[in-house]
């Protein structure tokens, strides 16, 4: 896979995650509409419209304040701020990342990120944003002190990568989702417990008996539905997950033509072992490792690709060298 | 019927010409607005040599010969006329700076002052820029001229003017020998 037919496949996958979103908007306000308001015809479907008002409202929040947040809720700070402030020998680091920034940058033939560091000792570093123009790459501390200028190079080339491919902007899309989606099962779910109960009877009884089997059916389904709806989003994002982070080292490396500044900046990466403590599971994806190092991203196979974000970093390490290898000839 | 067809046919035709066409367009205006990238770093670094010629002056003194290359190299790369003059004298210059990157890494007395790092760095990053946006150019250069080459669109591209863009090569032939850029991304 190239880059253009990822972005086109980011595309896609973005409509589709999309629809799919707005059929269970739809499911959500049918269930309510049924259950609450009452079964037969000629009444205004208020659930419907009402999930697909707040839903649609709540994903454009959450989408446009989406990198915001991540960054928020991670303390990173913007590198100029930084610099302004450091000493001389910090300086001269912050001042390689913006340089490295750049020309990273004018390799991707794509507009600047802003550039932000989490104050954090574990090496890490992430992408977020909604594509080209409007993105932001931030590295940990930890990333600045242990890598020199090519290992440095060959993670902000990942990172621009993500940004290039449209990764981030399927990635904030699915956050968003996941979120409204969260929010509305929670909406649904304290409703049934609250006043669901006496509303129901009331509707049954109007119904008869065969009408409230079928109903009770319908009903059972849209609650086990609302209860597993974040679930299924998470993982479907994850899914696409692992692939892209191949992609992204492959064309990270096109874009240093050095892939092995990347490989040893992954071997020093790994070895640190600490989790990274500012990031959380929320943002995990967006990482170049995973940051809770948790063990299923260290195998292969059906589980690991429902559940992990990330391949395995000897995976990663052994593709990027044998590029080098192929690159010398 | 027959007509009909016939009609539908050259609505295909005229469609595909003109999406082609405007293909073709978007790519020639990348594959120049590429081409001042290079420019713009290749004036950063102009502007940014006095500076650090300046900075070391005093910690080099018996590499003299150096400096002042470096700076013979500049004022010869404000003078060039044309993309391929341009190229050789800027091909000269980055081998001066090359060369100067490499000698001061051997003098503690500069490794250690910070100005003169921050000065190196910079120099590191403009000439690493200069290096991508030429990379860049390239490849978009590339696909342009791909675009042009492959059949049928070549049948009407020269028909409508388009010209295959010029890569950005190695025109020097000792720049060739020494990969001093190499040195540069250090």
């Amino acid at each position: 896979m190239n880059l253009y037919e990822q972005q086109a496949a980011n595309r896609r996958k973005t409509w589709l995650i999309m629809l799919a979103f707005i059929g269970f908007l739809f499911f959500l306000g049918a269930g309510f509409d049924t259950l609450y308001i009452g079964e037969a015809g000629g009444f205004v479907p208020v659930g419907s419209l009402l999930a697909l008002t707040v839903g649609s409202v709540s994903s454009a929040i959450s989408y446009f304040a989406g990198d915001r947040a991540v960054l928020l809720a991670t303390a990173a700070k913007p590198v100029d701020e930084l610099a302004a402030a450091a000493s001389d020998e910090d300086k001269l680091k912050l001042q390689r990342l913006s340089n490295v920034v750049d020309e990273m940058a004018i390799a991707a033939g794509i507009p600047r990120p802003r550039v932000y560091v989490v104050p954090d000792a574990d090496p890490n570093a992430f992408a977020t944003g909604r594509g080209p123009g409007k993105s932001s790459i931030a590295v940990t501390r930890g990333l600045l002190d242990a890598l020199d200028r090519d290992e440095l190079q060959g993670v902000i080339a990942h990172e621009m990568s993500h940004i290039r491919n449209l990764d981030v902007r399927l990635m904030t899309i699915v956050a968003a989702l996941v979120g409204t989606a969260a929010l509305l099962s929670e909406w649904a779910r304290r409703g049934m417990m609250s006043g669901g109960g006496s509303r129901r009877r009331s509707s049954r009884d109007r119904d008869g008996g065969g009408g409230g089997a079928a109903g009770l059916i319908f009903f059972a389904i849209w609650v086990i539905a609302i209860m597993i709806a974040p679930f299924v989003v998470q993982a479907l994002a994850m899914m696409v997950s692992r692939k892209r982070e191949y992609l992204a080292d492959a064309s990270g490396a096109e874009l240093t033509r050095n892939p092995i500044g990347l490989a040893r900046a992954l071997e020093k990466i790994e070895s640190a072992v600490a989790p990274t403590q500012s990031i959380n599971r929320g943002s995990a994806h967006l990482c170049i490792t995973d940051p809770l190092g948790r063990p299923v991203n260290l195998k292969e196979g059906f589980w690991s690709d429902l559940f992990a974000s990330h391949p395995p970093m000897a995976a990663r390490i052994a593709a990027l060298k044998e590029m080098a290898f192929q690159g010398r000839t | 019927m027959l007509l009909g067809m016939l009609f539908a046919v050259v609505i295909a035709l005229v469609l595909w010409i003109v999406s082609s066409y405007n293909r073709l367009v978007g790519l020639k205006n990348q594959v120049l607005n590429g081409w001042r990238q290079i420019d713009v770093q290749l004036k950063r670094r102009h502007d940014l040599i006095p500076n650090l010629v300046n900075s070391v002056r005093g910690s080099m003194d018996f590499e003299r010969d150096t400096l002042t290359a470096v700076m013979e190299a500049r004022a010869k790369a404000l003078t060039a006329t044309g993309p391929a003059d341009a190229a050789q004298k800027e091909g000269q210059l980055t081998q001066a700076l090359g060369r100067l990157i490499a000698v001061a890494e051997n003098y503690p007395t500069l490794k250690s002052n910070d100005s003169v790092r921050s000065l190196m760095e910079e120099l590191t990053g403009t000439e690493n820029k200069v290096g991508f946006a030429r990379q860049f150019y390239n490849d978009i250069a590339t696909k342009f001229n791909t675009a042009q080459q492959v059949f049928p669109t070549n049948v009407f591209a020269a028909a409508f003017g388009f010209k295959p863009a010029e890569l950005f090569e190695i025109t020097n032939e000792a720049e060739r020998a020494a990969p001093t850029v190499d040195l540069g991304r250090r």
